[in-house]
């Protein structure tokens, strides 16, 4: 048997799920970003799953290239502001920050 | 052809009964990828320690790899590894060892809210398989010609003025300004 586009598309769907109920279920802000990559990498496999099986060339994979570099930089700022919520508040829960200053 | 086993190993697999899986490889590969990658991703959402999930989240970057290899994105699977594994995954780990001193068991945390979100989860499933099952996709049963190098395309890709010069050079300056702002927002205000 051959491999379809649906088998990879189905797995893409699974983990965005599967992200989607990390950021849900989670409380601690790092937990959050691990559900946000979980998101981002299905989107990728999407990306490149449809660039091998339709469009052809390399241009789905240089869409994933880009996302790879955007989250890269979002994964940095993230934490940054994570480090710095920590220094003023003592926790990083994500359902007891709730003002944006003091 | 008659066997696909190497001739290394013929003397010592010779009269066994081992059956030619060549054919069913692809899918074979497929399967164990994508139970890895799912079984890993959901570790690393319900996993009562966020230690483990960082841990989780390694093996789920090193399946998305290995599918991205299987479709033939042999820079974009690479690219995967250094940036997630080598990047993302030790600045997650940092930022949960930074955080962890509170509780003193580090990093202790049980997901709350986990049924709805499970729920909540499986329903967005449900949908989008539905969407898929009842989607057409032009020419998806096979793949779009063999297999090649993708590297040497996506380099010329990349820095071609008609094609993606101008957003690599735009997202290389936001990499830049992102990890400047990143550190200036770090910095240390109180010891």
């Amino acid at each position: 048997m051959t491999l379809s586009l649906s088998a990879y598309l189905l797995v893409a769907a699974a983990l965005l799920c599967i992200g989607v109920v990390t950021v849900l279920a989670r409380r601690n802000a790092v937990a959050v970003l691990i559900g946000i990559e979980l998101m981002l990498n299905a989107a990728n496999l999407t990306h490149v799953a449809f660039d091998r099986y339709g469009v052809g060339g390399v241009r789905g994979q240089v869409f994933s290239l880009f996302v790879l570099a955007i989250a890269a930089a979002e994964a940095a700022v993230a934490l940054a502001i994570i480090l710095t919520v920590f220094d003023s508040r003592d926790r990083i829960d994500v359902d007891q920050i709730d003002s944006l200053k003091g | 052809m008659t066997s696909s086993i190497s001739p290394l190993l013929a003397p010592f697999v010779a009269g066994l009964p081992i059956p030619d899986l060549t054919p069913h490889l692809p899918a074979l590969t497929f399967a164990a990828l994508a139970g890895l990658v799912l079984v890993s991703a959901a570790v690393a959402a319900l996993a009562p320690r966020i230690v483990h999930a960082a841990l989780a989240l390694m093996a789920c970057f090193f399946g998305v790899a290995g599918l991205y290899a299987l479709l033939g994105a042999d820079f974009v699977a690479l690219a995967q590894v250094i940036v997630y594994v080598g990047g993302i995954l030790v600045l997650l780990v940092f930022g949960i060892l930074l955080t962890g001193r509170l509780r003193g068991s580090m990093g202790l945390e049980a997901p709350s809210r986990t049924w709805p979100a499970v729920l909540a989860g499986a329903l967005l499933f449900l949908g989008l398989a539905l969407a898929l099952r009842g989607s057409e996709f032009p020419g998806s049963a096979q793949p779009a010609g063999p297999s090649v190098p993708t590297i040497a395309p996506i380099g010329r890709a990349l820095l071609d003025p008609q094609q993606y010069l101008v957003p690599f050079e735009l997202v290389s300056v936001l990499l830049l300004g992102a990890l400047v702002g990143a550190a200036y927002l770090a910095r240390r205000r109180r010891a």
